[in-house]
């Protein structure tokens, strides 16, 4: 094992990535200190949004630099490799946080004494009243916070910024003095003869993104300035040369626009610090379509006989480090006891179309597969957009990767995505420029606010249904009475009411959300993202704010396999075949189906399942989600945008099954919602093509992306015709509008020892939802839980 | 026309044949071999299969079983009553009346997998050549029509006359030639070879795309002299083979036997080694083959 943690394809690199995954992450309380001390200085006296670029600014003027050993790519978001700064802006640490982040099981942040008594001394007195979340939580009416509370949704906002955030082709074409000159022309342009009554808005958004766009050259100057001390005092001739080198790159970027492939790399990663450092929003500020976006450096250098394709390698392999070297910032409160492990999600989109419709492939498109193959690291989590265009050897290359077992790269379709993001609005050239962010979320790359509100818990509100709007779980009446489930006389009287409930939710969120975004609009902004962000400089306009030139919200659908099996064990059943009453199901299900094991046989085993190709199930699955997309798409959101859906769960699925009785379809009180739109746990038994149909009868164009989960043992996808049938797999799903498939290919005996003896097994890699993680660093439900995934065994 | 019976649908089959593949396994075969891993596949009649392991003894079955055969399976008449009242999942009914037009509907859900990966549909078994054969050429007949590649599963011990019928709709005929010697043959698999080897040359002759399957068991046929001697047969008779596979016996089934109230005599056989089967594709490549694979 010590040896498979030796991965890199050179001394240099193995090094670097030794020290990112043997050095313990541990919470980086500077950045609080600097941010506390640039809003004890400015509050009041600016806007809002220069008060938040000028906190930047503070913070790029002053932190602690860092080049470590052999870097090529410089620049850490904390002190050093690991280091996770926090937010306290947008939550605040309590000191019994900071204890269970140093004490808790996984991956746990070492937090000082000297932390302790900083957050004690300086944070909390100032951000415990002003922080995001208490004004979130301090403004949710009793309903939202009874619904929340029940887990029948969550939010993504307390506790992070706003995201999706993607770079987009921009950031190469531009220096920040070139921006500055953008921003410049649209404050000459402001009108204020009167027309517009937004204008000092503007005219201090715009001042902020000036101070923004100081703040990343100020940190590139800095760079420079250490990388040349640095080299006058190295002994060592290569290194000289290289840190010399570095700070050659820092004298252009991030200024002016990158010249070099090298220049390239290095101005992305100062844009990726700067904008997760302002705030902490989801998604890490993925470069998008990375591959093309380097394609012309790399195709301009190599030319030019100054980059050879494995030096090109090796800067990739710096900068996949470099991702790796930033931990997610930790959590408060139960999230931050429950959430296991948490990486950022740096979702790098490889191949795909260009924006003229052509193959996106070029030769970095297999560099990165290269760079990912050679340091199998969870992060960045990067994928492959496939498209009908591109080459059957890219598509193979990747399955080639993926078949390893360490659970990436992910597939998505890019003919699917053109659609999704052209059905929600947006123009040709602007979808294919597009892509997939966070887990499968489907955005306009660099042109798009496109934020996740949280999950929606659809099997769980179900369950109230069947208890005329009852918890189970507190015997409170938390939906509408929509009347007792065992007079119903149809199961058309009972879909109306599961409708009314769901829609009696659905509201009670949005109007949860809609009062989170306009509180970040107002308190949050974020002027450096929107430097990046169009069409933010010529509105004049914040991207927290509606700035973007689309604004979407989006709410994640949970638990389709188990609604959709739900629904099918009560209309089977009940009303079709009168196997058993209404009455006896709902006493079986408060039993937890103990001392009723005819009901339980007929639901688990004589009833039609979703993930069978199986019509009946399938089409209550489609029946669902119709309702649920139609009730979501279209509303509108604070920002001048509507609101669309996605079906991914992350790993919420656990928690939103943990809040449940047992369920219909024999599921057992507390276990895990099945996840994505993979069907319930052991529900699949007719193989991957029946799975891949059920899914794909769901109208994929309708969302904003879907997560299928499809697991193999090695033996499945062996030798070149395995291949070769993983790769026919994924071009028939994505024939179909199949949006996206992740493979897991890894046999239940592995992991049952891995569970055992987690130490043996240190590399072993899962793709846990829309990512991967080490499987050692998962809880023990979800390890279980990816255990019992049904595997897809065909062994001749 | 009757209608066989199946008792497995399997889909996504990439070992069956090229591409992605949906293959049918009918119920019912002339022979009757010792290894056979597959015991549900060789009567013509529905089976009831027992999990003795998931039996609780709840006694369930034995309240529903019209002919009071639950327990010992004397007198079964494979209704499945007792299979539908397990709460365990303890007993499963084997065999089941496949309507030509449901079976058609079937196979054609996988249709874009096939046209995807130049798969299609293999007829399976048991023996699928030895059922009614007015349903298995429609069958073929129909799925030929509509496009799919259609493959025979075959272990050749049928009359000829039941090649042709099917020969104009076949891609390919995955033909398992078990031994040579007509003894051992009727030894291992309860009929001699004759008619299989014969049923070989004559389809070579009439020009259908054979892909020779041998199964090797260690104590039984994996021995060189035996593959020299199919070598020899193959280029005697000048039959004509588009793909050799070797197929390594394995235990697998040996549960199965069990769960039907039958034994599993598997004295004297086991898994040939790996390094003896690359010597036996060795041999074939030094005779002139090029296509030739070990596994399915």
């Amino acid at each position: 094992m010590a040896e498979r943690q030796e991965r890199g394809m050179n001394e240099r690199i193995r090094r670097l990535r030794r020290q990112s995954v043997e050095t313990q992450p541990h919470i980086d309380i500077e950045r609080a200190v600097l941010e506390t001390e640039a809003y004890q200085m400015y509050e009041g006296k600016v806007s809002v949004p220069e008060l938040r670029a000028l906190t930047l600014k503070h913070i790029f003027s002053h932190k602690t630099l860092y080049i470590g050993e052999g870097e090529l790519i410089v620049g850490e978001k904390g002190t050093d490799p690991q280091s996770a700064p926090t937010f306290p802006e947008l939550c605040c640490h309590t000191l019994e946080d900071m204890r269970n982040m140093n004490d808790r099981a996984v991956v746990n942040f070492t937090v000082t004494e000297e932390d302790l008594r900083i957050q004690e001394e300086k944070i909390i007195p100032y951000w415990e009243d002003r922080s995001m979340r208490r004004r979130i939580l301090d403004s949710m009416p009793q309903e939202w916070r009874d619904a929340y509370g029940a887990g029948i949704f969550t939010e993504f906002m307390e506790q992070r910024g706003p995201g999706h955030t993607v770079g987009s082709a921009k950031l190469y074409e531009k220096g920040y003095l070139d921006y500055q000159e953008d921003i410049r022309a649209a404050l000459a342009k402001l009108d204020y003869a009167g027309a517009d009554p937004e204008v000092l808005n503007r005219r201090d958004q715009l001042n902020a993104m000036l101070i923004a766009c100081d703040a990343i050259m100020i940190l590139g100057r800095r760079y420079g300035e250490l990388a040349r001390k640095l080299a006058a005092e190295c002994q060592d001739g290569q290194r000289k040369k290289e840190l010399l080198q570095i700070s050659a790159n820092c004298d252009v970027v991030p200024a002016h626009r990158p010249e070099t492939f090298h220049q390239a790399i290095q101005t992305y990663w100062f844009t990726h610090l700067a904008v997760t450092t302002e705030l902490n929003p989801w998604d890490a500020y993925s470069p998008g379509h990375f591959d093309q976006h380097l394609g012309p450096f790399y195709e301009r250098d190599t030319r030019a006989g100054i980059l050879t394709r494995e030096q090109a390698l090796e800067l990739m392999e710096c900068l996949w480090v470099k991702f790796y070297n930033q931990p997610a910032p930790p959590k408060v409160g139960i999230t931050l006891k429950e959430s296991s492990t948490y990486t950022d999600f740096a979702n790098i989109n490889t191949g795909g179309v260009t924006p003229e419709g052509e193959d996106g492939v070029n030769e970095v498109s297999y560099i990165i597969l290269d760079c990912m193959d050679d340091l199998q690291l969870v992060q960045p989590n990067s994928n492959v957009q496939i498209s009908r265009k591109n080459p059957r050897r890219f598509l193979k290359r990747a399955c080639e990767i993926s078949r390893k077992g360490w659970g990436q790269p992910a597939f998505y379709n890019t003919e699917a995505i053109i659609q999704e993001l052209m059905n929600a609005g947006k123009t040709l050239e602007d979808a294919r420029k597009g892509g997939c962010s966070g887990c499968v979320e489907t955005g306009a790359f660099g042109n798009e606010a496109y934020i996740l509100q949280g999950y929606f818990n659809l099997p769980k509100i179900f369950e109230l249904t069947l208890f005329d709007g009852v918890d189970q779980m507190t015997g409170k009446q938390l939906g509408p009475h929509t009347g007792r489930a065992e007079d119903f006389q149809t199961f058309d009287q009972l879909w109306e009411a599961y409708t009314r409930q769901i829609e009696h939710f659905l509201s009670v969120k949005i109007r949860g959300s809609n009062i989170i975004e306009a509180l970040y609009a107002k308190y949050m902004p974020v002027p450096f993202l929107s430097i990046l962000t169009n069409d933010c400089i010529a509105r004049g306009k914040d991207y927290n704010a509606g700035g973007a030139r689309y604004n979407t919200s989006v709410i994640q659908g949970v638990g389709t396999g188990t609604i959709t099996d739900c629904l099918a064990a009560v209309k089977y059943n009940v009303y079709d075949n009168q196997n058993f009453t209404m009455a006896e199901l709902l006493s079986a299900m408060k039993d937890n189906f103990q001392g009723h094991d005819r009901i339980l046989n007929l639901v688990r085993n004589k009833t039609p399942k979703y993930g069978n190709d199986n019509d009946y199930a399938d089409g209550l699955m489609r029946k669902v989600f119709n309702y649920f997309v139609d009730s979501v798409s279209g509303r509108p959101n604070m920002r001048g945008g509507t609101y669309q859906v996605d079906m991914l769960p992350t790993t919420c699925h656990i928690y939103f099954g943990d809040v449940m009785i047992a369920s219909p379809n024999g599921r057992l009180a507390r276990k895990p919602v099945s996840e994505g739109i993979s069907p319930e746990k052991g529900a699949d038994v007719s193989g991957p093509t029946a799975v891949i149909k059920s899914c794909a009868k769901m109208d994929h164009l309708k969302t904003g992306g879907t997560l299928l989960n499809q697991k193999f043992t090695p033996a499945v996808v062996a030798g070149e015709e395995g291949l070769d049938r993983m790769a026919d797999l994924v071009r028939t799903y994505f024939d179909m509008d199949g949006h996206h498939i992740q493979f897991n290919v890894v046999g239940r005996e592995t992991l049952l020892a891995a569970q055992k003896n987690p130490e043996e097994y240190r590399d072993l890699i899962v793709r846990v939802a829309g990512y991967s993680d080490y499987f050692r660093n998962l809880d023990k439900p979800l390890q279980d839980e990816i255990i019992e995934r049904t595997e897809q065994d065909f062994g001749c | 026309m009757g209608t066989p019976l199946v008792f497995n649908i399997q889909k996504y089959a990439i070992h069956d044949g090229e591409g992605i593949r949906t293959t049918v396994f009918f119920k019912g075969c002339p022979l009757a071999c010792r290894w056979c891993h597959n015991p549900e596949s060789q009567r013509w009649q529905r089976e009831l299969m027992f999990h003795k392991d998931r039996c609780t003894g709840c006694g369930a079955c034995v309240s529903v079983c019209p002919k009071g055969a639950a327990q010992s399976g004397e007198g079964c008449a494979g209704c499945g009553a007792c299979a539908d009242a397990c709460v365990q999942g303890a007993r499963e009914l084997v065999g089941r009346e496949y309507p030509l037009e449901e079976l058609v509907r079937e196979l054609e859900k996988d249709r874009m997998f096939y046209e995807q990966s130049g798969g299609g549909i293999t007829l399976s078994g048991g023996e699928a050549l030895a059922q009614d054969m007015d349903y298995i050429e429609e069958l073929a007949r129909r799925l030929h029509g509509k496009g799919y590649s259609v493959d025979f599963d075959t272990c050749g011990h049928v009359p000829y006359a039941n090649f042709r019928r099917v020969l104009p709709y076949a891609d390919a005929f995955l033909y398992d030639v078990k031994l040579l010697d007509p003894e051992e043959h009727r030894r291992c698999t309860g009929v001699d070879n004759r008619l299989i080897l014969e049923n070989l040359r004559r389809l070579s002759g009439d020009g259908g795309k054979i892909n020779l399957r041998l199964p090797l068991i260690k104590g039984v046929n994996a021995e060189d002299e035996y593959i020299h001697q199919m070598i020899g047969f193959l280029k005697a008779e000048n039959i004509h083979v588009y793909r050799v596979n070797l197929l390594k016996y394995h235990e697998t089934g040996s549960g199965k036997y069990g769960r039907l109230r039958r034994s599993y005599e598997k004295t004297g056989m086991s898994p040939p080694e790996d390094q003896w089967l690359e010597r036996a594709a060795d041999m074939f490549r030094q005779s002139g083959w090029t296509n030739i694979h070990i596994g399915g």
